[in-house]
């Protein structure tokens, strides 16, 4: 679970050194898009119904890239070698996004999507009617308060109306019921596994590998392994650099979409929901070393390993049946609870940055920037 | 003004200090005798707040306008400084009582960590020595493997996560969740949230804010200041210049810490808690917003921001709570794309400028005569930008 989410942001922070600090909520995007699918798939019955899971993976996919797509173009686009600034922005983004999902409605939909048409299509129209360049800034002022504008008045006049008014999701959690095929588990290796954790790390291998073809073989991934390298030879080469940065972006949104539908699976969904997971997978990612596939793995798998194990009190035990020395054992069980083993992982990833700064697998280079 | 003689920058620079002392000396009366004698007690709290506020920003800063490193996790010192107020005050008890709410937890003994907060100095030192002393060692720890730019500030916004873990899940040392109540405590056998202590608290702030603010400029005007400049714009040179940026860094990260642990203290009595949701993410992200909105690398700018954005959001959630968050959503993205240097930034560099040439005064030229105001050299600049 983990892993898919620190998949994309590594692919986006890696490849293209943008801190997206709304990655948790393109997560929740992702989770909120498998329950309209649930939703859709309930009226059909029985048979359908338990498949929706199916449907719900490739649509949770697309709507978080496209959300992707519209930040990167919106904002992210200006602000390429500025990462202190991206983070900002996207925290605002964030934020937006978190509010929209709270109080979005078909009023507040509508009038979104009047505002886009009138600056857009404002902007289109007089880029082909008049010369451009020197209206820019100009057409600028005078649009965006119009469209805006126009677009506020419209949700208020909507707005009167209480059936579109009528918030989609309110601000309360929504729940997504696993499909039947799913719930149950099965007692492997002495472990009790429930179907919904197989599903999603056989999930999660299958992105592993998706991203890994897509990045190793087609030619789109040849391009961006291309730019990361370095921007500006490929762009020289004729490689659509930006181009590249979008598609990048929204794959990585997109991965974010797909961990989002299994979050859904293990638990109740709310507008806050990604806010939990931003700061694991960012640990992931600053100890699996940047831009590196397996270095995520391995840094995933160990974070939530050790998180487990010290989290739930099992070294603890352990150590107790190897005589370890007490003071030891009240240690660790003083920090046998969820919150507190967080504490100790950190510390633990301050002390393993100080032996390996760059990360697990550091790239190779000769520069004096580390 | 090319041609100034030495003796006219001296008299120039004289000037402006002149100046600057003027506004700093009537901004004092203004904020600690006329406004509390025109505003309700209410607003006044809240403007003192703010002004505590206003102070963790100008650490901020320090370290984010002048040094480059974006901390997200100040959050931790403005709580550290609060409770370590908050809990002297918790002990303002009878001889052999403690504070009520460990008897929820079944605490009989005081635990070790309260014994300093009994005395007033010890507290005192350790508003602003203990989170001082955690961002150096933070900062030791992260900055001597010249981790640096955007990795700093995750690892920041995780120790703020680790923290807020901590103090939440702490209910038998400092009441977890529902944090440590001033108002109701005493101090000097006066009750907090009495109006005179809160006034006396208020000027404090006012002294406080221009003190900080006072030491923050005299930092970041010498030597010093010029070196974290220069760490912040090239870091790999410095170092090739002989220098070790590392002890500069950890040095005004632990500065920086130390006067959010103030600001912390100043804000947890004129608020009357202090809990771990001060420790949110949220809250230590949007002191940078306020930074970034007056201007980074300017001291004033980051008071301006803090007032102007609290007030703002004061008004705003008063009269919409929805829309305060879509607006502080646009607020980054604005402040981000369009004014990168903030509103002192905008008026310095623009608006001032502007209002020069208003008057009919010449702009001040950055470079030669010949360059700046050869209308040529304009026309060729356009014709080689709109290709």
């Amino acid at each position: 679970m983990l892993l898919i989410a620190a998949l994309g942001l590594a692919i986006v922070f890696g490849l293209m050194g943008v801190i997206n600090l709304a990655h948790g909520e393109l997560i929740m995007l992702g989770a909120y898009a498998t329950f309209v699918v649930q939703n859709i798939f309930k009226p059909f019955g029985e048979p359908w119904f338990s498949f929706y899971i199916i449907v719900a993976i490739p649509i949770a996919f697309i709507v978080s890239a496209l959300m992707g797509l519209i930040i990167e173009r919106g904002a992210i686009r200006f602000l390429y070698g500025r990462p202190l600034e991206t983070l900002l922005a996207t925290w605002g983004v964030s934020l937006i996004l978190r509010q929209l999902v709270r109080s979005v409605n078909w009023s507040l939909f509508m009038a979104i999507g009047i505002f886009a048409l009138l600056f857009f299509g404002g902007m289109q129209l007089l880029k082909r009617l008049v010369d451009w360049q020197n209206i820019r800034s100009k057409a600028l002022v005078i649009l965006l308060p119009l469209a805006a504008g126009i677009a506020i008045a419209f949700n208020l006049l909507l707005g009167a109306n209480p059936a579109l008014s009528k918030p989609w999701f309110s601000a309360r959690n929504v729940d997504v019921t696993a499909p039947t095929w799913l719930r149950g588990g099965t007692t492997a290796l002495g472990f009790q596994t429930p179907y919904v954790r197989l599903f999603i790390i056989a999930l999660t291998i299958l992105c592993l590998i998706g991203v890994y073809w897509f990045l190793q073989r087609s030619t789109w991934g040849l391009k961006i392994r291309a730019v990361t390298q370095n921007r500006t030879m490929s762009s020289c080469l004729g490689i659509p650099t930006s181009k590249v940065d979008a598609l990048t972006f929204a794959l990585g949104s997109g991965l974010a979409g797909i961990a989002g539908c299994a979050v859904s699976l293990l638990g109740s969904v709310g507008p806050n929901t990604g806010q939990s997971y931003i700061v694991d997978t960012f640990m992931v990612v600053v100890v699996g070393g940047v831009g590196n596939l397996w270095g995520a793995v391995v840094a995933a798998m160990g974070i939530g390993i050790l998180n487990y194990l010290i989290g739930s009190g099992t070294l603890a035990l352990f150590l107790t049946s190897v005589n370890a020395p007490q003071s030891l054992i009240d240690l660790l069980l003083f920090f046998a609870t969820s919150s507190m083993a967080k504490v100790v992982v950190f510390a633990l990833i301050i002390v393993f940055l100080q032996i390996k700064p760059a990360g697990l697998f550091p790239q190779k280079g000769r520069t004096a920037e580390l | 003004m090319i041609n100034e003689t030495g003796v006219q920058i001296k008299r120039r620079k004289q000037r402006n200090r002149i100046i600057e002392l003027a506004i700093i000396f009537a901004s004092i009366i203004v904020l600690a005798i006329i406004l509390p004698s025109v505003i309700p007690a209410f607003r006044l709290r809240l403007v003192g707040r703010f002004l505590s506020l206003a102070i963790v920003a100008l650490g901020l800063d320090l370290i984010w306008g002048y040094t480059g490193l974006l901390s997200l996790g100040h959050g931790v010192f403005f709580a550290l400084g609060g409770y370590a107020l908050a809990m002297h005050l918790n002990l303002q008890l009878p001889e052999g009582e403690i504070p009520s709410f460990f008897t929820l937890y079944g605490v009989k003994e005081l635990p070790w960590v309260w014994q300093p907060f009994y005395s007033f100095p010890v507290t005192v030192l350790a508003i602003f020595i203990i989170p001082g002393i955690m961002a150096g060692l933070l900062g030791y720890l992260v900055f001597r493997n010249r981790i640096k730019g955007v990795y700093f500030s995750i690892l920041t916004q995780a120790a703020l996560l680790v923290f807020y873990n901590f103090f939440n899940g702490q209910q038998e040392i400092i009441n977890g969740t529902n944090g440590l109540k001033t108002d109701t405590e005493q101090i000097f056998g006066l009750l907090v949230s009495s109006p005179s202590v809160q006034r006396t608290f208020y000027i404090l702030t006012v002294v406080l804010l221009i003190l900080i603010y006072l030491l923050c400029r005299w930092l970041t005007s010498g030597r010093f200041g010029r070196l974290l400049k220069a760490i912040r714009d090239d870091e790999t040179r410095v170092r090739f210049s002989g220098y070790d940026p590392t002890g500069y860094k950890v040095f005004v990260f632990a500065i920086s810490g130390a006067i959010a642990g103030v600001a912390g203290a100043l804000y947890t009595v004129q608020t009357g808690i202090i809990n771990p949701s001060i420790m949110q993410v949220a809250f230590s992200i949007e002191m940078v917003i306020w930074v970034a909105v007056g201007g980074r690398g300017t001291l004033i700018g980051a008071i301006i921001g803090t007032l102007l954005v609290r007030l703002a959001q004061t008004f705003l959630s008063e009269s919409f709570p929805e829309i305060w968050l879509f607006f502080q959503g646009a607020l980054f993205l604005i402040v981000v794309t369009v004014l990168p240097d903030g509103i002192v930034g905008w008026w310095r560099d623009y608006a001032w400028l502007k209002l020069r040439s208003l008057f009919g005064r010449k702009p001040s030229l950055a470079t030669y005569p010949s360059l700046a105001e050869d209308p040529e050299v304009d026309q060729e600049r356009d014709r080689l930008s709109s290709k």
